[in-house]
């Protein structure tokens, strides 16, 4: 029954996204009539590049881009309650960043120390830098030059979950790994 | 921008009238469950004054009530419609509708050097006394200022009668200093803001560029120590409130933040966090040099000086967890209240995470944030760790600043989650809590110094 009611929505999103794309977009009418004009800088719109469009391969996020640092290596470390102890997933998401520094060597990085709202403002900025400081030696220890690495920290300035409960508490624990700079390629 | 009006504010003395010892008094410290009776009938004006009158009268009734401590008597039941500051008030008319205290006032303008001024005039009366209640020892006050400072003129004429009636030093004439919190919780704009005691002519003093935390008055009254995020490095900055003007701190290598001026308003203590340890500093504004007052691998934060200057009270979490300790602010070691002398000693034991501490202007007590069970509360303590009493709770209260007196504490509460910081006031028996109503959500409120 769930199954049947699914597959009909479904149906349904097919649907309505088929005869969308098949109708014209009114705002493109609008935009010929505009460089009907005079607006000669602006070509009709083009039904070829419509028509035949080029296979899209998603390969993932490009090697050395923001993305990939991001998806493929992790940004982020997370820590419990009043913690700055690094645990075993910490410590492989901090090897998987320092071997994807050493890959891209022109790369910065600011390590950003957050804490949860649990916490009085002063206190929790001291345990955010201590946070950051941690996974800096952390990476530092793994080959990463400490001239490459800024922390900051923002206490619980900057919360990533902005619910208060457990959940949202345990996100804002956290070190941000910010690639600074640009990444070379 | 703020110009000084201390220079153009005097106090002078309306008329001398013998008066015997008067018998109204309002006792402070044990709190208000019968709040005294004062009628402050609406001040006597002429002509186009007589709204301005009403708005001065509006302010010292608010000031008053503010404080739990008096019940101004309505309008409505007043008998004498005719009083005058220059006549005796018809105490038999003030009795019968038990009235404790009357205030009789007028305001006027005056022309000094063809300076156009306003002028309040105040007279306290005893109603079961029958006599005048002497104010600095005249038989009267009389308050002048510009016509744009009117707010002032009746806050000191509200401090004036709160002194004499309770004997307690005076507060509602001065400012609060706070973080003005606006957008979602994940992109907040925080910017400093400053405003009366009464929640009154708020200005804001930073852009909101950049996030700003924790501001504090020198005192002077002159200048905010505050924390900034500017170029995404967070420092210890000074502003001052006369120019605008805004300097970093020394030349610290890395973060600084809770800064706080000694009671001398001589120097700024400060947390430096250096590799992931923070620890506390004097900066000496005259000598320009620094000073540091804790090496420990614990987080050492939150520093207040004692107002004689000779003890520094912070937080660490030396012992496991954020707990309070007192130290000297010379580094000499000192006996513990638990025993054992050590350069620093614990005071709080009580089950929980204390935090926050700042040390009251009259010396004797610290006032903290304490985090127990998942709930926050604002407390008080001795400063040999006796006799603590917790005033607040709810999800989130953080941040006490004391009043300039010592006898009221500001702090911001979020009262349920999400529901975002507004700013509250406590005085020192739990019973008189109070939000103080702000624009925008707000927290880290601090008080200013008495102003001039």
């Amino acid at each position: 029954m769930r199954r049947l009611v699914l597959s009909t929505a479904s149906l349904a999103l097919i649907l309505g996204a088929a005869a969308c794309a098949s109708k014209p977009d009114p705002v493109d009418n609008s935009a010929s009539q505009v460089s009907d004009t005079g607006n000669t800088n602006t070509g009709p719109v083009r039904e070829s590049d419509i028509e035949t469009p080029n296979r899209v391969i998603d390969s993932g996020p490009a090697a050395g881009s923001l993305e990939d640092f991001r998806v493929n290596v992790g940004d982020r470390v997370y820590f419990n309650l009043d913690q700055y102890r690094l645990d075993a997933d910490d410590q492989a998401v901090l090897q998987r960043q320092a071997a994807w520094l050493e890959n891209y060597p022109n790369v910065r990085i600011l390590v950003a120390g957050n804490a949860d709202e649990r916490g009085t403002r002063e206190y929790n900025l001291a345990l955010g830098e201590r946070r950051a400081s941690v996974v800096r030696d952390y990476l530092v220890n793994l080959g990463v030059s400490q001239s490459r690495i800024d922390t900051v920290s923002y206490g619980k300035e900057r919360p990533i979950a902005p619910e208060s409960n457990e959940a949202a508490w345990a996100m804002n624990r956290n070190a941000f790994t910010q690639i600074m700079g640009g990444p070379s390629s | 921008m703020m110009k000084s009006i201390a220079a153009y504010l005097f106090a002078a003395l309306v008329a001398v009238i013998p008066a015997a010892t008067a018998q109204v008094t309002v006792n402070i410290s044990e709190g208000t469950l019968k709040p005294t009776p004062i009628a402050i009938p609406v001040f006597e004006a002429e002509g186009a004054d007589r709204q301005l009158a009403t708005d001065i009268t509006s302010v010292i009734q608010n000031d008053l009530l503010s404080t739990g401590l008096f019940e101004i008597t309505p309008q409505s039941a007043f008998i004498q419609r005719d009083l005058s500051i220059n006549t005796q008030p018809r105490f038999a008319d003030w009795k019968i509708i038990q009235t404790d205290a009357l205030v009789v006032g007028e305001v006027d303008r005056v022309t000094i050097e063809g300076v156009e001024f306003i002028r309040a005039s105040v007279r306290l009366w005893d109603v079961y006394g029958e006599e005048v209640m002497r104010l600095e020892g005249q038989a009267g006050r009389r308050f002048t200022a510009k016509p744009e400072d009117w707010r002032r003129i009746a806050h000191k004429i509200a401090d004036t009668i709160y002194a004499r009636l309770t004997g307690e030093d005076p507060y509602f004439d001065s400012r609060i200093v706070y973080v003005a919190e606006t957008g979602p919780k994940d992109d907040r704009t925080k910017r400093l803001a400053i405003m009366d005691s009464d929640g009154a002519n708020v200005k804001y003093l930073t852009s909101g560029t950049f996030t700003v935390l924790t501001p504090r008055f020198s005192p002077s009254n002159q200048q905010i120590t505050y924390m900034s995020f500017e170029n995404n490095r967070p420092r210890v900055y000074l502003f001052d409130i006369q120019s605008g003007r805004q300097e970093v701190l020394g030349n610290f290598q890395s973060m600084t933040f809770a800064p706080r001026f000694s009671r001398d308003g001589q120097s700024v203590l400060l947390t430096q966090a250096v590799n992931g340890n923070s620890d506390i500093y004097l900066r000496d504004l005259v000598t320009q040099s620094t000073r540091r007052l804790t090496d420990h691998p614990a987080i050492d934060t939150s520093p207040s000086m004692s107002p004689n200057g000779r003890q520094i009270v912070f937080n660490s979490d030396r012992g496991g967890s954020p707990q309070l300790y007192v130290m000297n602010t010379d580094g000499s070691p000192l006996t513990c209240p638990s025993g054992g002398r050590d350069t620093a000693c614990r005071i709080t034991f009580g089950s929980g995470r204390y935090s926050t501490p700042v040390w009251s202007p009259r010396g004797d007590l610290i006032a903290f944030t304490k985090q127990s069970r998942g709930r926050f509360s604002i407390g008080v303590i001795g400063t040999d760790g006796e006799g603590e009493r917790v005033l607040t709770e709810s999800y989130l209260d953080e941040g006490p600043e004391w009043s300039p007196n010592g006898r009221v504490i500001t702090f911001f509460r979020e009262r349920a989650p999400g529901a975002g910081p507004q700013l509250w006031s406590v005085d020192l028996t739990g019973r008189n809590l109070r939000q103080i109503p702000t624009p925008t959500q707000a927290s880290d409120p601090a008080w200013s110094p008495l102003l001039n």
